[in-house]
This record gives C-alpha cells, sequence and structure tokens, in this order.
C-alpha cells in the first residue's frame, strides 16, 4: 500500500468522526455501548458464574431491593445485580457473533447475487427472497428446538434466519457499483470474480455494512432474549433466561417488579444504543439520506 | 378518467396482469415446495433416533417403537420417506399429535379462529394508527410531531414484545400499587363465559391487553415506513404544484401526498407479516391466548416434533400466501407499476 493511500485513508477517517460527533444521539449510544461492553468484559475480574448458582443465593427470596441487594433479589435468593451484570456476558456476546454470522453470510451471498448475472445469481436471489418472506422468529424458534439450546445453535439459528435483508442491501449497492465504468476498465486489464469482488465491490459496500451490522446487532439481542424467554435456549444466564425466569415464578402476579423491570430495561438500553449508533452510522454514509437529512 | 378511456386502457393491461398473477403464483408454488423440502430434512436433523425423539421421554416397548417407526415410514430409505412425506403433507395429513393424540390438522382447526380474531384485531388497529401517525410525521419532518412519534417507534422498536407484554401484565392484569388488576391474566374468555352479547364483552376484555401488545411492538415499523414514504413523495413536482395551485395544505397531504405514499406502504405492510407471526407466537404464549402461537409454543416445549412441524408448515406456507396475494393486489392497484 502506498503512504498516498493511507494518508487519504485517515482524512476520510477524520472526516467520518466529525461527521458522526454532530449526532448526538448516535454518540450517546456509542458512550453507552462501550459502557456495557467494559462493563461485560471485566465482571469476571469482580465475580463469576456462581452468581447464578441457586444454591449458593444468600439473600431472601424475591426480596424487594434492598442495601444487601440493590436491585432486589430472585425466586433463589439470587442477586439480581449481580445476575444481570453476568447474563450481559451471554447476551452480548450472543449478539456480536450472531450479527456476525449473519452479515458474513449476507455479504457473501449478497456480493455473489450483484456480481454473477447469471443463473448463479438468479438463484441466489431467489434464495434469498424466500428467507425474506419466512416469519424469521418462528423458524429460529424451529432450529433452536431441534438443534438444542446452546450458546453456538443459538448463534446459528439467529444468523441463518436474519441475513436475508442484508443480502439484499448489498446486492442493491454491489450491481450499482459493478456498472462503473472503472470495473469495465478493471476487466479488461483482466481481472477476475476475485478480484473484483474483493477489491472493487466489498470496499465499497463495507461502510453501508458497517451500519448494517450495528442495527443487526440490537435486532439479534432481541431476538436472543425472545428465543430464551419462549424456553429453547439451555442458557443459564441471559437476560432473557431471567425474564422466563421471573414469567415462571409468577413475578408479575406478585408483584416482584424489579425482577421484571431490571433484566427488560437492561434489554432496551443496551439494543437502543445500538439503533442509534447504527442510524447515526447509516445517515453518516449513506449520502442520499445525508443529502435528505440536510434538506 | 372516463370510461371509454378506461375500456381503451385495460385490454392489454388484464392480459399483462394475468401474467402477471401466474408467474407470481407460481413463484409462490415453488416456495411453498421449498418450504415442504426444507421441513422435511429440517426435521430429519433431529439428534439421535427421531422415534425416540419424537416419544420424548414417553415408555415404550421395542416393539411399539418397531411400529411406530414403521408408522412413520423410518424403516424406508431418504428418497422413499420422502416421497411419503411430501403425498401426506399434500394431502394436508399433518400427522398425529404425541402431547395430544389426535391429528395435528384438527388442532389447528380448533385454534386458528382464535388467532385470526387477535392478530387481525391488532393488524387493522396497528395499520390505521401507524399509517395516520407516519403520514402527518412524515410531512413535516423535523418537527415536534415527527420527533415525538419518531421516539416513541424507537422506543417501541427496542423494547422485545415478550417484556412489554410482562410489564402490561403486571400492571393491568395483577395491578400494582393504586392501580387495581382490570384485565384478566390469560385465556380467551372466562371458564363460565356467559351468553350472548356479555360472552362477545368477556372475550373482548381478555383480548385487550394481547391486542395492546401487539398493536404496541407492530406499529411502530408501520409508522417509520410511513413516515419515509410520505418523505419521499414532500419533495415531487406534483405537490408543489398543488401548493402553487393555493390548495390547502390539509387537503395536499389528505388528497395527493397520503395516497401515494399509502400503496408501497401497505404492500410492505403485508411483505412483512412474518413479523406479525412472530409477535403473535410471543403474545400468546405470554397471555395463554388458545391460538396457533400458543400450539406452536406448547410444542416446542414439550417438545411435541409432529405438532411442530404441522404447525410451521401451516405458519410459512399461509405467510407465503399472504406476501403473493399482497404483489398481486399492489399491482392491479397501483397503475404505475402496473405500466412499468
Amino acid at each position: 500500500m502506498s503512504n498516498v493511500t493511507w494518508v487519504r485513508r485517515r482524512r476520510a477517517i477524520g472526516r467520518f468522526w466529525a461527521d458522526f460527533r454532530t449526532h448526538r444521539a448516535g454518540v450517546a449510544g456509542l458512550v453507552i455501548l462501550a459502557l456495557a461492553v467494559v462493563l461485560a468484559l471485566l465482571a469476571p475480574l469482580f465475580i463469576d458464574s456462581s452468581v447464578t448458582n441457586v444454591v449458593s443465593g444468600t439473600g431472601e427470596k424475591m426480596a424487594p431491593p434492598s442495601l444487601d441487594d440493590p436491585l432486589g433479589t430472585d425466586e433463589s435468593g439470587r442477586s439480581v445485580l449481580l445476575m444481570i451484570w453476568w447474563g450481559s456476558r451471554t447476551s452480548l456476546l450472543i449478539g456480536f457473533l450472531a450479527a456476525l454470522l449473519s452479515m458474513v453470510i449476507g455479504t457473501v451471498l449478497g456480493i455473489a447475487a450483484g456480481h454473477f448475472r447469471r443463473w448463479i445469481g438468479a438463484v441466489i436471489l431467489r434464495v434469498t427472497d424466500w428467507f425474506l418472506v419466512l416469519p424469521s422468529l418462528v423458524t429460529a424458534l424451529v432450529l433452536a428446538a431441534i438443534l438444542g439450546g446452546s450458546t453456538a445453535t443459538i448463534i446459528v439459528a439467529i444468523g441463518v434466519t436474519s441475513w436475508p435483508s442484508t443480502a439484499r442491501l448489498i446486492r442493491a449497492q454491489t450491481l450499482a457499483v459493478e456498472a462503473r465504468p472503472y470495473i469495465e476498465r478493471s476487466l479488461a486489464l483482466g481481472a477476475g470474480h476475485w478480484h473484483i469482488a474483493t477489491r472493487h465491490a466489498l470496499p465499497n459496500v463495507a461502510p453501508l455494512l458497517l451500519a448494517s451490522t450495528t442495527l443487526e446487532v440490537a435486532s439479534a439481542i432481541v431476538t436472543e432474549s425472545t428465543l430464551a424467554f419462549l424456553g429453547v435456549s439451555a442458557n443459564k444466564t441471559s437476560w432473557g433466561t431471567m425474564l422466563r425466569g421471573s414469567y415462571d415464578w409468577g413475578a408479575a402476579t406478585s408483584g416482584a417488579w424489579w425482577y421484571i423491570l431490571v433484566p427488560g430495561l437492561c434489554i432496551v438500553t443496551v439494543v437502543m444504543a445500538f439503533t442509534l449508533c447504527g442510524r447515526a452510522l447509516e445517515t453518516v454514509l449513506n449520502p442520499r439520506l445525508r443529502t435528505r437529512a440536510h434538506a | 378518467m372516463t370510461s371509454a378511456v378506461e375500456e381503451l386502457e385495460q385490454t392489454p393491461v388484464r392480459h399483462g396482469l394475468l401474467r402477471y398473477a401466474a408467474t407470481k403464483a407460481g413463484g409462490a408454488l415453488l416456495s411453498i415446495a421449498m418450504v415442504i423440502v426444507a421441513t422435511f430434512f429440517l426435521f430429519r436433523m433431529l439428534p439421535g433416533d427421531p422415534v425416540r425423539a419424537l416419544a420424548q421421554g414417553r415408555n415404550m416397548t421395542p416393539e411399539q417403537l418397531d411400529l411406530e417407526r414403521a408408522r412413520l415410514g423410518l424403516d424406508k430409505s431418504i428418497p422413499e420417506q420422502f416421497l411419503h412425506f411430501v403425498g401426506q403433507t399434500l394431502r394436508f395429513d399433518l400427522g398425529v399429535s404425541y402431547e395430544y393424540k389426535r391429528p395435528v390438522l384438527d388442532l389447528i382447526g380448533e385454534r386458528i379462529g382464535s388467532t385470526l380474531l387477535l392478530t387481525g384485531t391488532a393488524l387493522v388497529l396497528a395499520v390505521s394508527l401507524g399509517l395516520w401517525q407516519g403520514a402527518r410525521a412524515g410531512w413535516k419532518p423535523g418537527s415536534k410531531f415527527d420527533k415525538v412519534s419518531t421516539a416513541i417507534s424507537l422506543v417501541l422498536w427496542s423494547v422485545p414484545t415478550f417484556w412489554l407484554g410482562l410489564l402490561l401484565l403486571m400492571v393491568f392484569a395483577a395491578g400494582i400499587g393504586p392501580i387495581p388488576g382490570m384485565f384478566p391474566t390469560r385465556g380467551s374468555s372466562s371458564v363460565d363465559k356467559p351468553d350472548g352479547f356479555a360472552g362477545v364483552l368477556d372475550v373482548g376484555q381478555h383480548m385487550v391487553l394481547p391486542c395492546l401488545t401487539l398493536v404496541a411492538v407492530v406499529y411502530a415499523q408501520y409508522l417509520l415506513v410511513m413516515r419515509s414514504s410520505v418523505i419521499d413523495e414532500v419533495g415531487q413536482d406534483y405537490i408543489t404544484t398543488a401548493r402553487a395551485k393555493g390548495l390547502r395544505d390539509d387537503d395536499i397531504r389528505r388528497k395527493h401526498a397520503v395516497p401515494n405514499a399509502l400503496l408501497p406502504t401497505v404492500t410492505l405492510v403485508f411483505m412483512r407479516i412474518g413479523f406479525v407471526v412472530g409477535g403473535a407466537v410471543t403474545v400468546e404464549a405470554i397471555f395463554s391466548w388458545p391460538g396457533l402461537g400458543q400450539l406452536f409454543y406448547e410444542a416446542i416445549r414439550v417438545p411435541d416434533f409432529t405438532l411442530m412441524q404441522g404447525t410451521f408448515l401451516l405458519i410459512t406456507v399461509s405467510v407465503i400466501l399472504m406476501n403473493t396475494l399482497a404483489d398481486v393486489v399492489y399491482h392491479v392497484l397501483d397503475p404505475r407499476v402496473r405500466s412499468a
């Protein structure tokens, strides 16, 4: 790589950051996200998985928030605060990995569908549309129920059902990129499929991919919690599993509001942070939206 | 448009429409075939012996297991099994539920009415509210109304359906603090359901919370779609013309911008019907609403794989059919697509 490209790239990143900074909601989302991730990463330094152990619950059962347990306890006397902290690791991990899987599938198939014009593209597009129509939550539930509810299968179940919209986005973008004259020039110089896909299509779709991955993490976290709540996850701790517990133990009818409110608020906060961040990224990176916002 | 002009235009259009509908129907058939094939292989991926998995913990003698294997055709080769499965499915034979010991199709028949009632009501409310609010928000982007609407939909979009259901259950069904429990926590009617109008009221009262949850979650999406659709129209030339003619702002919005923005939005609404179905499963599970979603949820909890397979097939096939219908109706209604 020559020096000039790097200088240009550094400048582009600087411009991007200057633009992003003007979106207050996006910056707020980013700060919350960074905080959540740091807390999740630091958790093992202070607590371990024993906080989720049913027999090691120290507090009273279903006790409201107090000085001992700032966010109350659950049906076995475990601290809700510590469980939330430990559970954030599962929720965030599954959210990130499922979004990553979905992005990889979506990008590869999207670029392929846009690049190969003949029957390969048509077949991929057809399969994408088929997946797009399927009710994703229902399909993910069936997948998780059949494959068993380990963390890996939950990630697969979410990733396999959520890639189609990305694939469509990437395909449209690839088509637009490949219609430009410099692709023709590249072809004339003897570029192959691989070169066009990785050196021209991919770098051009990468910015959009970043925005859509961020939004995808948000919906993956919601899906994970829903799958856990509906009982197909074997995870002992995630925010969804906790809410499942609150439902099973009748927290709603016995007025144990802390047990329902706190895990749910965590989900909403993190999901909203990702969404705000993703939308800000989209506005900064998508020229069409940018002009519209200024108009 | 006069009738003479209409007649002139319609002959070729009808022809094109038929061809379009036929293509779409063909596509739908292909999709349904893909669903059946995928379902077959998906449910053969069950780890271990499928008969044991299907029987899940029930005590069965080896003879019973063999009998079961023969009944399911599992003693045959995979291609033979596949043909058997396809034949059964095409004859609407979805097998017998292990949990209920009854044909899956009968169970579905009993539950489908409740689901249609709940989702239908929720969909009508969500569409009307979402489209109205979205149109007003998109007409003046950046206004106070727009900011509040967008904020509400962003929050609702981030709220998991089941959590919203839990909150409503806690506040309005169980009652908290000064708020008394006003609505029932589960089911679609009381045990001693009264007859006549009182019975209708009883079902209505049971439906308030599940319906509210479903509306809240799906309406946010409709609002955002309609909003961006109207924003697209605002910059168009015909709006400027309408303004130049001196029409009132409200009239331009209601009679010019909204009808144009409505079509793509409504189609998109029905294209995303799968999202509503997912929401319905969750809502029915929380409020024990005796519908298809709850049946599916029970099948997953047990797990009862025949029931799961049957409900999964039915749900996906209906979603595909509704999508195709939306596609064709859009084509009929929107002259811009027709001529293209």
